[in-house]
């Protein structure tokens, strides 16, 4: 079999802890079910099914009605789709920018380099909250506007360790063995520092996930993100708070969802992370 | 008289990536006051045997059988209070990279004699006057003041003499040295070890001193074993040892007839600098290369190799001078070259552990300069790379594999291969032979003779090891500080070195030969500082 | 050691103006910003109702038929002297109530930094010192399950089980002026938790990294071949190198308090700066906004920069050059 012909395995898969395996396990459902939500769920998203509010437990459907008396586990399945589907198109519009142009940045040098480094340095000179209300308050409350703000903040960030990793490679010598046989920047960029970051990106695009969930659910809950009535985690927590003060979880069941989202991928990356690391510290007699 | 050390069937293991035993059951006696060195090449186990007298394997090893006796104590069941007690007290280490060994957040002096403040042996006060006491006795510059100081504001050679000085602290029974002088210029390494010397004598310490030069260690040691695959393969007295394992030195390289003609690379004072108006690093540099010629380019640190081959091959930006190739005026930088002239000049890096993409499987890395330059692909390339392999003395799977699949030298043979896969006319090798030791080095050095034969290929050939390049070189040129101080054949220059560097160099490189290192003291310059004798 | 002595003050003028210009520029994008919010101060102000002339005469009252350029220099102008212009919604000058709820803000911080940040660094150390013990994974799994869990979850479930099953705290932070002590850190107790709990985890696990990565340093190896006890390796030769990521771990941990703070604020109906912040957002109430996001990016800035500035003094290499 020809070498050039072979198949190209890009990163070989190590083996993965037991915590990790849960986790992508526990994921992978989660994803799973919140994508078959319209399959799954016995009602609509915004069905009103009961006069009770906040009946609990098993009302109508398996885990009650909330505050407008709409089922909680159909509201809950939608959200999550909701919830996910957002996280995820934000984070890969932040990588797609952030990682675009940290190496190319890195790569070009220069004035390119300096520009671009200070529009990124710029936007990070805020706190994201902050940066996230000014543009809502500035845009409104649509959902383009959201998940290009969400997007806008974790690309500066992305950008950041793009940038430093590529430079950190770039001056490895295998980049200049390339560069010294006239190799052309896309060729340098793509094909010797790319593959080489591929794994701690990786990493990074999991932990930018569950910032990505954090935040959006942050803002659903103050109000400024997802508009009700569609159905979203964070949406769902501020909408049921008041329930608790009458004794009721109601509240408690999205965020304990977002909570198990987050858990799994940290627990993955970390996991991911552990091994990059390999740091050794000596035996130190007390 | 009774053995100071005594080691019985010592086994030390490794776990991790490549499990095995480092140590293969190393017997071993030091009497007091005896210096005993460990000679090795790297993976020998040397380094590990020298931490493991007092208990101390590092993270991803462990000390797995046998038995350490140190003066009445059983070292390996010392509880832990004891055990740091030994340490520093009874065995002090003198490190190979003092540079690593200091905290650069600390004082040089509060580090010396931290550990015998801390033990209660000297107050505050008092250890500030031993550290002055030690610096004297170890020939250091401004012994009241250099206590002050961090480690990064003096230079390689004093931190090392004030890491040994930090090792005597304590007054030690035994002192492992673990290769003290290899990070060090071979100038400055003589100053070094006649300070050790000296020190060692008067203190009465016994030594273990671990190197991979037998000419460096005999000029210390009473006693020499000789390590390779974690167990001794061979023991006896220095002299005796010497002249059974020193004479791998090699002849030198026949100094070929080359016809005169107009040279390959025409250098023309080169000038390069970082920042405008920083000192240059290379100033005025000019030498040619004909045609089939080697030229070794020698110099120490801070001499500007490295930035002569960045510069030559095109990655630096030069403020002054010419190169010519091939007749033709050669563009400062690598993007304005020709395909043909960077088919012609190619480089080969040091460390084959960075100088290989790690997500590349070596067949591609060969692959690439065949497609660029010589247009092959599909079966074609994967044929040529096979030829290649067979010729660097690879087996052919070695194409499937990542680099972090293969050995040292086999990463370095890649390196070497991926140089000429190209069928370059010239070839810089940036210190190609540096990181490697022993048996590598010389079948490195081997192979690149071969295939400049077989193929007319000329050389650039930088490195800091005169011997390697005297191996290999038609003529030799001295950088000193960032200027050519003397060229010549090889012969001639090593024979009757002119500039005063030269003779240096030549002096200061160790020999298999009794007492190289009083020659090469005697002839030192009077200026130098000498480590005095208390 | 004269060397240093001239690189300093310059190092100081840098960084200083650099952070100057960092604020000048965040300043204007925020004027950017809210200029861009639909409808203007006159529309806000007079209501539905308005009529189109007397839109215009207000307009012209406020100066708002003016270039923006000119309205960005007396903007830039009033700030410096200390106006911040008229809320929209309340019709009061903004200054005092930002002034008003930034206080209360900062009590809130100061009481969730004594909660969290103490205990937190000696946790992270402690776990670095015995990495790989059942104590460390124990330890990095809490740490990692606390990251996961959204604020506005620890700050609910804080408020079920302990305001509305146990009764012990107020569900709803009550602060008022005049209040004392006491009564203040009881109706601000869960919120400081919240915000503890928020930020312990990052610190913990922050500090264990940079404490990890000084111990595998190459002198720590040194410090235990001369019989250097562990504590005085970690304490005298480990954190004096790793005072430089620890300061910026301090600034991170500002990040991650200022994005808590919006939403504990939320969560306990607390009358501080971000629950403000978010109220003027929903509220278009332009000068208010302006104001809140100024003020949380000025200390961001702020914050930063000296901690950029104590980074630099604390690296040993940079301190003591030739």
């Amino acid at each position: 079999m020809s070498i050039t012909g072979a198949a190209r395995r890009s990163l070989r898969l190590p083996a993965l802890p037991t915590r990790a395996v849960i986790g992508l396990a526990v994921l992978v459902a989660l994803l799973l079910v919140s994508a078959a939500a319209p399959l799954l769920a016995p009602f609509g998203e915004a069905e009103i099914v009961s006069n009770e509010s906040f009946g609990f437990p098993a009302v109508v459907g398996p885990l009650g009605t909330d505050h407008l008396g709409r089922d909680l586990l159909s509201r809950l399945l939608y959200g999550g789709r909701s919830t996910l589907l957002l996280a995820l198109a934000t984070t890969a519009i932040a990588f797609v920018v952030g990682v675009g142009a940290g190496l190319g940045a890195a790569m070009a040098g220069g004035v390119i380099d300096e520009v671009v480094s200070r529009f990124f340095d710029a936007l990070l000179s805020f706190p994201s909250i902050v940066l996230a209300l000014l543009m809502i308050g500035a845009l409104g409350t649509s959902m383009p506007v959201l998940i290009g703000t969400v997007a806008l903040v974790e690309a500066c960030r992305v950008f950041r360790m793009a940038r430093a990793l590529a430079i950190d490679i770039s001056a490895l010598d295998f980049v200049a063995a390339a560069r010294a046989r006239g190799e052309g920047t896309w060729w340098l960029a793509a094909r010797e520092v790319l593959p080489n970051a591929l794994g701690p990106l990786s990493v990074e695009f999991g932990l930018r996930f569950t910032y990505a969930i954090l935040f959006l659910s942050a803002l659903s809950f103050i109000g400024l993100g997802v508009q009700p009535p569609t159905a979203d985690w964070g949406v769902m927590v501020r909408e049921n708070a008041k329930g608790l003060l009458y004794g009721s979880p109601a509240a408690l069941v999205p965020a304990a969802c977002i909570t198990l989202v987050t858990l799994s991928v940290n627990t993955i990356v970390d996991a991911f992370a552990d091994r990059d690391q390999d740091l050794r510290v000596p035996d130190m007699p007390p | 008289m009774k053995p100071l050390l005594e080691v019985e069937r010592l086994v030390v293991e490794a776990g991790g990536a490549a499990p095995g035993r480092i140590l293969d059951g190393i017997d071993l006696r030091i009497a007091p006051g005896e210096v005993v060195a460990a000679i090795g090449a790297s993976g020998s186990g040397k380094s590990t045997l020298g931490l493991a007298l007092a208990g101390y394997a590092r993270p991803g090893t462990r000390i797995a059988s046998g038995r350490i006796r140190f003066d009445e104590h059983d070292v390996l069941a010392l509880p832990a209070r004891e055990l740091r007690l030994l340490r520093g007290r009874d065995i002090a280490f003198v490190p190979q990279s003092a540079a690593a060994a200091f905290n650069p957040a600390l004082t040089i002096g509060a580090q010396v004699v931290e550990a015998a403040v801390l033990r209660g042996e000297a107050s505050r006060a008092e250890g500030s006057r031993l550290a002055h006491r030690l610096f004297v006795g170890f020939g250091l510059p401004d012994p009241q003041s250099i206590g002050r100081r961090y480690p990064h504001q003096v230079s390689g050679g004093q931190l090392q003499r004030a890491a040994a000085a930090m090792a005597f602290a304590g007054n030690p029974k035994l002192i492992v040295f673990d290769e003290p002088t290899t990070s060090l210029d071979v100038t400055t390494q003589v100053g070094v070890l006649a300070a050790f010397r000296e020190r060692i004598r008067s203190c009465k310490t016994a030594a273990l001193y671990i190197s991979h030069d037998i000419a460096v260690a005999a000029e210390l040691a009473d006693r020499i074993v000789v390590l390779e695959h974690g167990r001794i393969v061979d023991q006896g007295g220095a002299r005796e040892l010497v002249s059974r394992h020193g004479a791998r030195r090699r002849d030198r390289a026949l100094t070929r007839v080359l016809p005169d003609a107009e040279p390959l690379l025409a250098v023309d004072r080169l000038t390069v600098g970082y920042g405008r108006s920083a000192a240059p690093v290379l100033a005025e540099v000019s030498f040619d290369i004909r045609h089939g010629e080697t030229v070794g380019v020698i110099g120490e640190s801070g001499s500007g190799k490295s930035t002569l081959a960045r510069a030559l091959i095109g990655l630096l930006q030069s403020r002054n001078g010419a190169i010519a190739f091939a007749g033709q005026p050669l563009p400062a930088l690598v993007r304005h070259r020709s395909l043909r002239t960077r088919k012609a000049l190619q480089i080969a890096f040091q460390s084959a552990d960075v100088a290989l993409n790690p997500r590349q499987r070596a067949g591609d890395i060969l692959g690439r300069p065949l497609t660029m330059f010589r247009g092959l692909r599909g079966a074609e390339r994967d044929r040529e790379v096979s030829r290649l392999l067979a010729l660097f003395e690879l087996p052919a799977d070695v194409a499937m594999r990542f680099p972090s699949q293969l050995s040292g030298g086999q990463k370095q043979r890649i390196n070497l291969a991926r140089a000429l896969a190209g069928e370059p006319d010239l070839v810089i090798c940036d210190e190609v032979t540096s990181a490697l030791d022993g048996d590598l080095r010389l079948s490195v050095i081997d192979l690149l003779r071969r295939l400049r034969d077989e193929r007319a290929l000329s050389l650039l050939f930088i490195t800091h090891d005169l011997s390697c390049a005297a191996e290999l070189a038609d003529r030799i040129v001295v950088l000193h500080r960032g200027r050519v101080v003397e060229t010549g054949p090889t012969a001639e220059l090593l024979d009757r070195p002119v500039h005063p560097h030269t003779a240096e160099l030549v002096r200061s490189v160790p020999r298999p030969e009794a007492g190289w290192l009083d020659r090469a003291l005697a002839q030192r310059p009077a200026t130098k500082p000498v480590a005095p004798v208390l | 050691m004269a060397g240093d002595l001239n690189a300093l003050p310059m190092m100081l003028v840098r960084r200083l103006g650099s952070g100057a210009l960092t604020l000048l520029f965040v300043a204007s994008a925020i004027f950017l910003a809210t200029e861009l919010l639909p409808g203007d101060a006159a529309t806000a102000i007079l209501g539905q109702d308005a009529t189109a002339e007397g839109l215009a005469a207000l307009r012209e009252r406020l100066g708002l038929d003016r270039a923006p350029h000119v309205r960005y220099f007396e903007w830039l102008w009033h700030l410096l002297s200390g106006d911040l212009g008229i809320s929209y919604g309340t019709k009061s000058p903004v200054a005092a109530l930002v002034a008003d709820r930034l206080w209360n803000t900062l009590r809130l911080a100061a009481f969730a930094a004594t909660l969290s940040l103490p205990a937190a660094f000696l946790l992270g150390v402690s776990s670095a010192m015995r990495a790989g013990t059942a104590f460390d994974r124990g330890l990095s799994a809490i740490a990692l399950t606390i990251i996961s869990v959204p604020e506005f979850f620890v700050g609910l479930g804080l408020v079920f089980v302990f305001a509305v099953h146990a009764g012990m705290f107020p569900a709803l932070a009550i602060v008022r002026p005049g209040q004392d002590a006491a009564a203040f850190l009881r109706a601000t107790f869960l919120p400081a938790l919240t915000l503890a709990l928020a930020i312990a985890p990052h610190v913990i696990r922050m500090t264990r990294s940079n404490v990890m990565r000084g111990l595998a340093g190459p002198f720590v190896e040194m410090a235990v071949l001369k019989g250097i006890p562990r504590r005085t390796i970690v304490w005298r030769h480990v954190l004096p190198n790793v005072v430089g990521p620890l300061i910026n771990v301090a600034a991170l941990v500002l990040a991650y308090f200022i994005a808590g703070v919006v939403v504990v604020e939320t969560v306990f109906a607390f009358p501080g700066i971000g629950r403000l912040m978010v109220d003027a957002v929903a509220t278009k109430d332009a000068p208010l906004v302006q104001a809140c996001a100024l003020v949380l990016s000025s200390i961001y800035v702020g914050v930063n920069t000296l901690a950029d500035i104590a980074a630099t003094i604390a690296n040993p290499r940079l301190r003591n050059s030739r």
